[in-house]
């Protein structure tokens, strides 16, 4: 059997969180009733003129230049053409041939290795309203008629499209992840795969490994989470290798994803290519992008989670841990960094959110930004690690408690007994106690068995109630039995 | 392009440029007859013809010129206006349910 190598690449919409359409004063708003946020332009009335919205080119600027682009001098507007029913003037403003921002990269990393995808283009355009299919269940070729809501119809639309430098589903889903949080960072959208504020579409080819040239793609649409990401492209990838293998061949064609049956099935396949007949559009002026505008844009850029990540990296946080305090929901990372603004133990801070914080978080179901966890707790926390009063695993145990609600980690430390015992004179009874009572295990290890230390070790523990310190554990039983 | 650009009508008879017209009107979804075809594939192929007669002329030191207006940068500020109500914006609707347009099924892929 051949070796087959995956080549993917993916297209991004993101829709911009401004207060305004692209064109339009309306405004930019989600779940109103149908067809109360339309004028004549978004709903395409004859006469109608549009006027970009210069909010919408500072936010794709941010996106842009976050994604180490090139910035165009000069771009344009252009129509592309064609007839939908959720497209009122027949035509999208869209860019063609000159995008406002071009050649930038993503690094994304899976199973601890590297990748660049490169960034093609970064262009603007509007966003189409919503159908609703009615009759024949829902479904688009059996519907009796359409219902259409032009809310939507003008909102501001990013598109982003990269290079054909995807190898595998992992890295699919990699990539859009790290997209969805740069532009969260840079606050232009909500990014939403599940409200479609921001929508993947990932066309699919295989190829001989090794091979040069690319294997016939197919696009996949209707994909609504980073889940469904990696799962559609995989599924994908495996159908074209059966389908390629059993002496098939893969068409050019749409693929639509459907999340319950797991699978991808083939929409109506085109039988012409689509012809946009893209021309410049009239009714608005180039946009020009001058030095001084891209350095100011450069320049109020936030940090962005790939410099964050190697901050934290600085401040002794496992590689992992960083990826889970940048990459999970904003409560952990605003927690991580307001413990470090208050001077916390980077490390150990780190990995109590990203282990204990986030499996609490799991198995309660609530969510880590609704406890009243405040940095201060975790500062407090590290600080009795660091002098001893807790031992690593009960100050786990004091975690949980403040997250339940419990109160300070030195409230939860005093209510649920876990405070370290100091006097060594106690620990030493209880070691002495403990050996007496296993003369068998310390005569192993005298006579050089050191199997039973760590069992001998946990007795004590056990007897200590968890509050002795693990390491004067052993330095005694060491001592005592030469072990 | 001005619809007054075409050519003076001598050139018609000599149409050296192919154009499948009824592909034209299927894309604009036009319906065209046989004898509207011939008229406006002809008609066309002028203005098509005029258009190469202009690249022809000599542009050497004349800058790209994509806007009749030396204009860039014609933005507006990110505030919102009113729009219209449900009523206005459906009023010229030829059908409407729910507050939505109503549409014939539509066949076919996005």
């Amino acid at each position: 059997m051949t070796d087959y190598e995956a080549v993917i690449g993916i297209e991004t919409h993101v829709e911009l969180m401004t207060d305004s359409k692209m064109f339009c004063g309306c405004p930019v708003k989600f779940g109103e009733p149908p067809n109360t946020t339309t004028c004549p332009v978004c709903l395409g009335l004859p006469g109608a003129l549009p006027v970009p919205n210069s909010e919408a080119i500072e936010g794709i600027l941010q996106i842009g230049t976050a994604l180490g682009c090139q910035v165009a001098d000069t771009s344009f507007f252009h129509r592309k053409n064609y007839f939908y029913p959720d497209l009122p003037k027949n035509y999208q403003i869209s860019q063609y041939d000159v995008p406002i921002c071009h050649d930038g990269e993503i690094q994304v990393e899976v199973d601890g290795e590297d990748t660049k995808i490169g960034i093609t283009r970064v262009h603007m355009e509007e966003d189409t309203g919503k159908s609703i299919h009615v009759g024949g269940g829902g479904r688009i070729h059996d519907a009796e008629y359409s219902l259409l809501d032009f809310n939507r119809s003008g909102v501001p639309l990013v598109e982003i499209v990269t290079e054909p430098d995807i190898r595998s589903a992992e890295q699919a889903r990699a990539y859009g992840a790290e997209l969805q949080r740069i532009v969260r960072t840079l606050g232009v959208s909500d990014a939403r795969l599940e409200e479609g504020s921001m929508r993947f579409d990932a066309n699919v080819s295989i190829r001989p490994a090794g091979a040069a040239e690319l294997g016939t793609r197919a696009e996949v649409k209707n994909v609504n989470s980073l889940r469904s990401l990696q799962r559609a492209v995989a599924f994908e990838i495996h159908r074209q290798i059966e389908l390629v293998e059993s002496g098939g061949v893969v068409v050019q064609e749409t693929r639509h994803w459907n999340e319950d049956s797991g699978k991808t099935t083939s929409m109506r396949s085109k039988e012409e290519s689509e012809d946009y007949r893209y021309f410049q559009e009239p009714d608005l002026v180039p946009i020009e992008v001058s030095a001084a505008w891209r350095d100011a844009v450069r320049e109020a850029l936030p940090e962005l989670p790939a410099a964050r990540r190697a901050r934290y990296q600085g401040l002794g946080v496992d590689a992992r841990v960083a990826a889970v305090l940048v990459g999970s929901e904003d409560a952990i990372g605003d927690l991580f960094e307001g413990a470090m603004n208050a001077g916390g133990d980077g490390r150990l801070i780190g990995n109590w959110l990203s282990g204990e914080a986030v499996a609490w978080s799991r198995a309660e179901e609530v969510a880590i930004g609704d406890t009243p966890l405040v940095p201060a707790h975790l500062v407090e926390l590290a600080e009795m690690v660091g002098d001893s009063t807790l031992s690593a695993s009960a100050a786990k145990q004091v975690l949980a408690g403040v997250l339940a609600g419990e109160g300070t980690p030195g409230e939860v430390a005093e209510s649920r007994d876990l405070i370290q015992i100091s006097d060594s004179s106690v620990i030493e009874a209880e070691v002495d106690a403990v050996l007496a009572g296993h003369a068998d295990a310390v005569a192993s290890i005298q006579a050089g068995d050191n199997k039973p230390f760590g069992f001998l070790v946990g007795q004590v523990m056990r007897a200590t109630g968890g509050k002795a310190d693990p390491k004067q554990v052993s330095d005694l039983i060491r001592a005592k039995t030469g072990g | 392009m001005r619809a007054d650009a075409s050519p003076s009508p001598v050139s018609i008879a000599a149409m050296p440029v192919e154009i499948d017209i009824a592909k034209v009107a299927s894309l604009a979804r036009i319906a065209l007859s046989a004898e509207e075809l011939a008229r406006y594939g002809a008609q066309l192929g002028a203005i098509l013809e005029h258009a190469e007669r202009v690249q022809q002329l000599p542009t050497e030191g004349i800058p790209p010129t994509s806007h009749p207006v030396p204009m860039t940068n014609s933005f507006r500020p990110d505030k919102v206006t009113e729009s219209l109500s449900p009523d206005e914006a459906l009023s010229g609707a030829p059908a409407a349910e729910d507050g939505y347009f109503k549409v014939p099924p539509v066949l076919g892929d996005e």
